[in-house]
């Protein structure tokens, strides 16, 4: 994912000339066409998050078009007030840009694993908040982002994400998008959960005869309010699936808009539980632990399903 | 010879006595205004008066009626607290109507306890929190170096603000990428809110620390327009070097019992206090 975005940025940013890439010390390799083609749009404020969504808030009320990029915890929490006064408050085009949410950090730990990042985002008022499921939407996302106007915040993996989109489909912020059709119940993703709710999907009917609508819900906000009211019309339960934690994401989203609907629709969410990440791991390993592997997803859905 | 010169003093000391009436003048509308309110920051305004009356009456590079024109100098008040000295001084300028002073705080107006950009014509940054404008004045100035427009960028620091970390990160920035199209002016007043900067964290030796982060730096009496416009004419005082102005100032200036008072940080007077402070104001100095 990060790898499509530097390069759509690139392509871009050659399109666009008010596009510049800010940075807070990170990109060693990823980022060196980029800088080598546009040096003194590329700019890198060292490790100082705050002054970088600072000025990425100047270079806006200047006209220009500013992405923010660094690890995933540093670019939301480290600058939050920035980006809620400087960027939300003021209504700026300024596209914030998280890379390797939820665990992809692994065995780096809870510093650089993001598991709230949705929760604080979405609180802001003017934001928009999008979760790709693959490198190919990364791509599209990015192109979106800057054909809209104001700020976004952009969650992405790391690298070496499955993909999801094997052909070219169409984009649009706000929009879910449905993967696969099925009535005993739809499973409602957001960012690399998407592959994993697909193929955990594709066993449950191969191996269990259940078949499941999957909904890829790349923007947390504004949440595709429809695509919920048709789940719960036309399939039987909605169980949202994300690597986040359970506290103010994906399910919480979805939860607000259904807890409030007048006809009562089963509902149950799998996400991360309200705690600290408390082992070491490459990713995939870090994912089975906490349930989110496909093969934990197929157990998961089964039980939330018997239990219904 | 002589005489030019002399002409020249003279000419100066009259467009020092005009600055100074319209800052006394200020100062009475500012505590005109803040009265219709139910609070305000009134000694963090007056110790900032000169200062931006300098700047919006000979330093800056501006239009009101053209707020938005591509190459005006940019001025952020980064101590937003002191924004009732900002409204009178854009008012006075003729960015909006002076009748727009008596809705300060109210529902009707659009004129806030901290400044707001999009509402109010003449602000460049909505401000309140401190320790953000310096980093958006880099921003700004950034844009001017790339785009190689001569405007210049003005930020108004409180002392106290200069706690936050984030004024050193802005402060190192600037200094790294050579913008000597920003210039930054700390308000000395050597008081926060609730007491002398000095017993709670003090900035000692403030122009040192300035300097070794890499600006080029003066040091003057913010109440003195013989000093002031001076300064503000030589910046960047030195080439591919961001300025900062160190104004000297007193807290509550101009109202003897509010003058280096922490209390009227925030507080607001009573009917004597108020009768008391505008005679005072109207007394020449």
């Amino acid at each position: 994912m990060r790898d499509a975005f530097v390069k759509s940025l690139l392509e871009l940013a050659k399109e666009d000339k008010r596009i510049f890439l800010l940075t807070a010390d990170i990109g060693t390799f990823t980022f060196d066409i980029f800088r080598q083609t546009f040096p003194n749009r590329f700019i890198n404020f060292g490790i100082a998050e705050q002054n970088m969504m600072g000025a990425a808030a100047g270079l806006a009320l200047s006209g220009k078009i500013p992405f923010v990029y660094t690890i995933a915890p540093f670019v939301t929490m480290r600058c939050f007030e920035q980006i809620r006064v400087d960027v939300c408050y003021h209504n700026l085009n300024v596209k914030i840009v998280g890379v390797g949410t939820g665990l992809a950090y692994g065995s780096l730990g809870p510093t650089h694993q993001t598991v709230e990042d949705i929760a604080i985002t979405r609180a802001l008022p003017n934001m928009t908040v999008i979760s790709p499921a693959d490198p190919l939407e990364a791509k599209k996302v990015t192109r979106a982002a800057v054909l809209y106007s104001g700020p976004v915040y952009i969650r992405l993996g790391r690298s070496g994400e499955p993909v999801v989109y094997e052909s070219d489909y169409e984009y649009q912020i706000g929009r879910a998008v449905s993967l696969r059709e099925g009535k005993e119940a739809t499973l409602i993703a957001t960012g690399v959960m998407v592959y994993n709710t697909l193929k955990a999907a594709e066993i449950l009917s191969k191996e269990e005869g259940i078949e499941v609508r999957v909904i890829n819900m790349h923007t947390l906000k504004p949440l595709d309010q429809e695509v919920i009211e048709k789940a719960s019309k036309q399939t039987r339960g909605i169980i949202t699936v994300e690597e986040h934690s359970l506290i103010g994401g994906l399910g919480s989203a979805v939860g607000e808009i259904v807890s409030e609907k007048k006809n009562k629709i089963f509902f149950r969410r799998i996400g991360l539980n309200d705690a600290f990440c408390s082992s070491y791991g490459n990713y995939e390993e870090l994912k089975e632990m906490y349930g989110l592997s496909v093969s934990a997803l197929v157990n998961a859905v089964k039980n939330i399903l018997n239990e219904r | 010879m002589v005489r030019s010169s002399s002409t020249i003093i003279l000419k100066h000391k009259k467009l020092n006595n005009e600055l100074k009436t319209k800052a006394k003048e200020i100062r009475k509308k500012i505590l005109n205004m803040v009265m219709k309110s139910g609070g305000a920051h009134i000694g963090p305004a007056y110790s900032i008066v000169e200062i931006l009356t300098a700047l919006y009456f000979k330093g800056l590079r501006i239009d009101p009626n053209n707020p938005n024109w591509e190459e005006r100098d940019r001025f952020i008040l980064s101590k937003g607290h002191g924004c009732a000295a900002l409204y009178v001084v854009l008012t006075e300028k003729g960015f909006f109507p002076e009748k727009e002073l008596d809705k300060f705080c109210k529902k009707e107006g659009i004129l806030g306890g901290h400044p707001e950009r999009d509402k109010i014509p003449g602000v460049e940054a909505s401000t309140g929190s401190l320790g953000h404008g310096l980093s958006i004045g880099v921003g700004m100035a950034l844009v001017g170096k790339f785009d190689q427009k001569n405007y210049r960028v003005f930020v108004l620091l409180g002392d106290g603000e200069c706690q936050e970390g984030s004024v050193w990160e802005a402060a190192m920035s600037a200094a790294q990428f050579r913008l000597d199209n920003l210039i930054a002016i700390v308000d000395y007043n050597k008081l926060q809110a609730i007491g002398a900067i000095d017993e709670i964290i003090s900035l000692k030796p403030l122009k040192e620390k300035w300097s070794s982060f890499g600006w080029s730096i003066k040091e003057i009496d913010g109440h003195n327009f013989g000093e002031i416009l001076p300064t503000l004419k030589l910046v960047p005082f030195e080439k591919g070097k961001p300025s900062l102005i160190v104004a000297h100032t007193v807290k509550g200036k101009g109202v003897s019992f509010m003058e280096n008072k922490i209390i009227w940080h925030f507080r607001l007077p009573n009917q004597t206090e108020l009768k008391q402070a505008l005679e005072e104001l109207e007394l020449d100095k």
